[in-house]
């Protein structure tokens, strides 16, 4: 009997094992997704446009890089910001196009199973404090035009930091299991039916990553979609995260203030939100734009 | 007559601990708030234009703009008088690091200067310079404000 149980639990255990290796294998980019990315004739400029809209100089630029600082400064992205979070310390690594500090030597393949899959080209899962679970719904065009601008980024020799991660969020491969429950490739909210909304949402959902601060997360850091940009705590600092939009402003409100990082009362941005801007402030007028209409359309959504 | 007298009682019950605040704060602190907020004042005037919330008027621009260009240049070394940041005094989000790299923060004193100068040069000239010209006083305001004023 004894015996018997023993032999049931070890199937069990192997079984379990099995989903687990399963479930958490790092995935790969789709035969669809790689066609399209082969397709595609890269366009730098095109792909500046992007990098503003994702905001990557938000995180991978030197620590305490000033809204001020010219557009060198801020296309070279050397890493090195911390992020102190429940789970753990992240340091923002370097991502510039040094072949041996940063990711000069990486094919537009390895880049786009990076940003869209959150996968390192050697195969091991990257941390969600990287907001591939937002970048998976960008175009694969999107993302070889980005690739493309990247090509004409410096190249940075700062070594990255290892992550201050404890056990068991140091297990690396645990975070195949944090995907499966957290990356959905369907976009947060309906498509409107309207250009320039639709814009907005691409731009907010898949690019702009804004409910990676505006959502709250759950026990496991999982945001909760159900509160789509209902705003949340402040997972690395004090203080809460507003609603957005923030009460009483309007579309030219939301869009002046992404352009000049001027408040409706003429106070300006702070705190994460002052980088930001200095990325959003380098991005056309219409998509400013389209942002501020989405934002200002989700007022009339349920979940707000 | 009762009645109005517990209107009024009301009315001072309500506006005294204003008062106190007023009288409490630093006028150090006081001070710089007041030129902030008369640097907003101008600023609704470009920022409206801008955003064309109202219809641009060159002359009323232009007035916006030098005033905000003079304002830029008050002498604020006594309004920043040591021992008056976030830890020390109530009422203002300074933080000591103003004091603690002061000659980074007049560099930012003096961008700030540079852009209400280009925004004096454009505001006059026609809206899309204007407009042209905000973005320079917001990376200004903000520079600074990153920098060294405590987030909310």
């Amino acid at each position: 009997m004894l015996g018997k149980l023993a032999v049931g639990l070890g199937a069990l255990a192997v079984i379990g094992g099995g989903v687990f290796w399963v479930l958490t294998e790092p995935s790969d980019l789709s035969a669809d997704t790689r066609a399209a990315l082969e397709a595609h004739p890269g366009d730098t400029e095109a792909g500046e446009a992007v990098f503003w809209t994702a905001g990557c100089a938000s995180c991978h630029t030197a620590p305490g890089l000033s809204v001020g600082a010219s557009d060198e400064e801020r296309l070279t992205l050397s890493g090195g910001r911390a992020f102190a979070t429940p789970f753990g310390t992240f340091h923002a690594p370097n991502i510039s196009m040094d072949p041996d500090q940063g990711i000069g030597s990486w094919t537009l393949p390895d880049f786009a199973r990076a940003v869209m899959q959150g996968v390192s080209p050697e195969g091991a899962h990257y941390y969600p404090a990287f907001p591939y679970t937002t970048y998976t719904h960008a175009t694969p065009e999107d993302i070889a035009d980005l690739w493309a601008f990247w090509q004409t980024l410096p190249a940075d020799a700062t070594p990255s930091q290892p992550h201050e991660v404890s056990f068991p969020f140091n297990q690396r491969r645990i975070l195949g299991g944090w995907k499966f429950l957290n990356f959905s490739e369907d976009f947060a909210t309906p498509a409107f039916d309207d250009p320039e909304l639709d814009r907005g949402r691409y731009l907010v959902e898949a690019l702009g990553h804004c409910a990676e601060c505006h959502t709250p997360r759950d026990a496991l850091g999982g945001m909760d979609r159900s509160a789509w940009l209902a705003g949340a705590d402040n997972l690395v600092g004090e203080g809460h995260i507003p609603a957005l939009p923030p009460e009483g402003w309007g579309a030219l409100d939301i869009s002046a203030y992404l352009e000049t990082g001027f408040t409706p009362e003429f106070d300006s941005a702070g705190g994460e939100m002052a980088d930001v801007v200095a990325n959003l402030s380098r991005i056309a007028a219409p998509d400013r734009a389209a942002i501020a209409a989405y934002l200002v359309a989700l007022r009339a959504s349920p979940s707000q | 007559m009762p009645r109005l007298m517990t209107a009024l009682a009301t009315v001072a019950a309500l506006a005294l601990p204003g008062l106190a605040n007023a009288q409490d704060m630093d006028p150090n602190v006081a001070a710089r708030q007041s030129l902030m907020d008369l640097y907003a004042y101008n600023l609704g005037v470009l920022g409206g234009m801008a955003q064309a919330r109202i219809d641009y008027d060159a002359d009323l621009a232009s007035a916006a703009a030098t005033s905000l260009y003079h304002l830029s240049m008050a002498g604020t070394e006594r309004m920043w008088a040591e021992g008056t940041d976030n830890m020390s005094v109530e009422g203002t989000r300074a933080l000591p690091a103003i004091w603690d790299n002061a000659e980074d923060f007049e560099a930012h004193e003096a961008a700030l200067v540079t852009a209400a100068e280009a925004m004096m040069e454009a505001a006059g000239t026609d809206l899309a310079s204007l407009q042209g010209a905000m973005g320079g006083l917001g990376r200004a305001c903000g520079a600074c404000h990153q920098t060294y004023r405590q987030p909310e």
